[in-house]
């Protein structure tokens, strides 16, 4: 069951034999072990770059009450 | 305004009387749990929601990740004996110390090996080490779940205590958009002052966060450490500057992990920069001065920019504090800010040099009739 559970959920994308090919000449002596972990490096560093902002959970009146206690602490003027 | 570690910052809180409580079977949870409970809960911990479930452990200990591929490196873990609760139950945490009393909605009990969590979180399972010991002494199941905060008592340090939402507007009403965090233990000392103001020259604000709690014996106290820091900022930084706030969380000793860990809390307290050090959380010799450093290149979606200092000290040709990048004199010429020296004469009740220490700082602690902890 717990075998089961810890599946590794990976998936084969395609890119051009000639990138490839480049790409490995590249990471050649670094740190990256292989293409595809040289491709995840840098679609994590394009993807985080890109995530959609979510708004701030808190509403006006509590954004009031924040400044409130932050006035009553020093913190704000 | 910088984004919360998974795009949402979580608040698991709700008012007590907005539920009823009195059916639930209840829990004791232990202090670190409580507060691992209080910072799910004011999203400190954001994206948690809750207590590890099976997939996101294993994911943390192979990958230093989610399952969802968020970055994450310290498991937070809710341990305990397996009897009388199931899948699917929910169940009241308490805890009496901090007045935590928190639902707690059980979707997965599982087994773990202790070996293998030490060995991947803390590179060793020497059980000399800290947080190997701590595994070890942990029950033989997890239980995962997503948590909801009802109560908890107000305690000492809380006019210090501000939450990620709290720092979030905070920082947005001054004006900061780029926050550099700087994590301590210990009262500043001048080279503390030079990392963080050399921090602060590109930034627009510093954001000083001692953690507090559960120490050692020959440690500074909380109130030592906060005393002087407000010593400091008092006389050697711009108010619109530098804001001090605690975070209470004990430390893991895990090293470049809990580096990771530290940056990310600080993120979700809406800083930008994060400083590490030599070291950083390290403890003995199990770490490499600069594994610390090295593991942020794991993470180019962390979403918080590193920082990192290495070894300075007094250079008395330079006549000023100095890093191995900036200056060309031989290491005979450099005196070292030894945290245990600056400790030694401070318990012989005497001031410690002003090229140490601050004059004022060190005069702060000293009104202290014993700064140190039994």
């Amino acid at each position: 069951m717990e075998e089961e559970k810890n599946e590794k959920k990976y998936t084969t994308i395609s890119i051009p034999t000639p990138l490839a090919e480049k790409i490995k000449k590249r990471i050649a002596g670094t740190g990256f072990h292989s293409l595809s972990s040289y491709v995840t490096y840098v679609l994590r560093e394009v993807i985080s770059g890109m995530d959609e902002e979510e708004g701030e959970a808190f509403s006006k009146e509590d954004e009031e009450k924040v400044k409130e206690r932050l006035r009553a602490l020093g913190y704000l003027d | 305004m910088q984004k919360p570690h998974g795009g949402k910052l979580i608040n698991r809180y709700i008012k007590k009387d907005q539920t009823q409580t009195a059916e639930i079977p209840e829990f004791e949870v232990n202090t670190n749990l409580s507060e691992d409970i209080l910072n799910i809960a004011k999203g400190v911990f954001s994206p948690l929601e809750g207590f590890l479930c099976y997939n996101d452990l294993e994911n943390v200990i192979n990958d230093k990740r989610l399952e969802n591929d968020t970055p994450w490196t310290i498991p937070i873990l809710l341990d305990f004996n397996g009897d009388n609760i199931k899948e699917g139950d929910t169940v009241l945490l308490s805890n009496k110390e901090n007045g935590v009393k928190a639902i707690f909605d059980i979707e997965e009990i599982y087994t773990y090996d202790k070996k293998t969590l030490a060995k991947n979180i803390y590179s060793t399972t020497d059980e000399e080490h800290p947080g190997v010991a701590n595994v070890s002494k942990m029950r033989p199941k997890l239980i995962g779940g997503k948590i909801t905060l009802l109560d908890s008592k107000q305690r000492e340090f809380d006019n210090y205590n501000l939450s990620p939402r709290e720092t979030r507007i905070l920082f947005k009403e001054k004006g900061w958009k780029e926050i550099v965090a700087f994590q301590t233990r210990n009262p500043p000392h001048i080279g503390h002052e030079y990392v963080q103001k050399t921090a602060l020259t590109f930034v627009d604000g510093i954001f000083i966060n001692p953690i507090i709690g559960k120490k050692k014996a020959g440690d500074f106290k909380d109130e030592v450490i906060l005393s002087s820091y407000e010593t400091l900022m008092k006389h050697y930084y711009l108010k619109d500057r530098a804001v001090m706030s605690i975070l209470r969380t004990s430390m893991k000793y895990a090293g470049p992990r809990e580096a990771i860990h530290h940056a990310i809390m600080r993120k979700n307290f809406g800083c930008t920069h994060f400083i590490v050090g030599r070291d950083h959380a390290g403890v003995g010799n199990y770490y490499g001065p600069y594994d610390a450093h090295e593991i942020f290149s794991e993470f180019p979606d962390l979403g918080i920019i590193p920082v990192f200092f290495r070894s300075f000290s007094r250079c008395t040709k330079c006549g000023s504090v100095v890093n191995d990048k900036i200056c060309p004199h031989d290491q005979k010429y450099h005196i070292n800010f030894s945290g245990k020296k600056i400790r030694e004469i401070l318990r012989d009740g005497k001031v410690p040099p002003e090229d140490m220490m601050r004059k004022e700082v060190a005069e702060t602690i000293l009104k202290f009739d014993n700064p140190f902890i039994e």
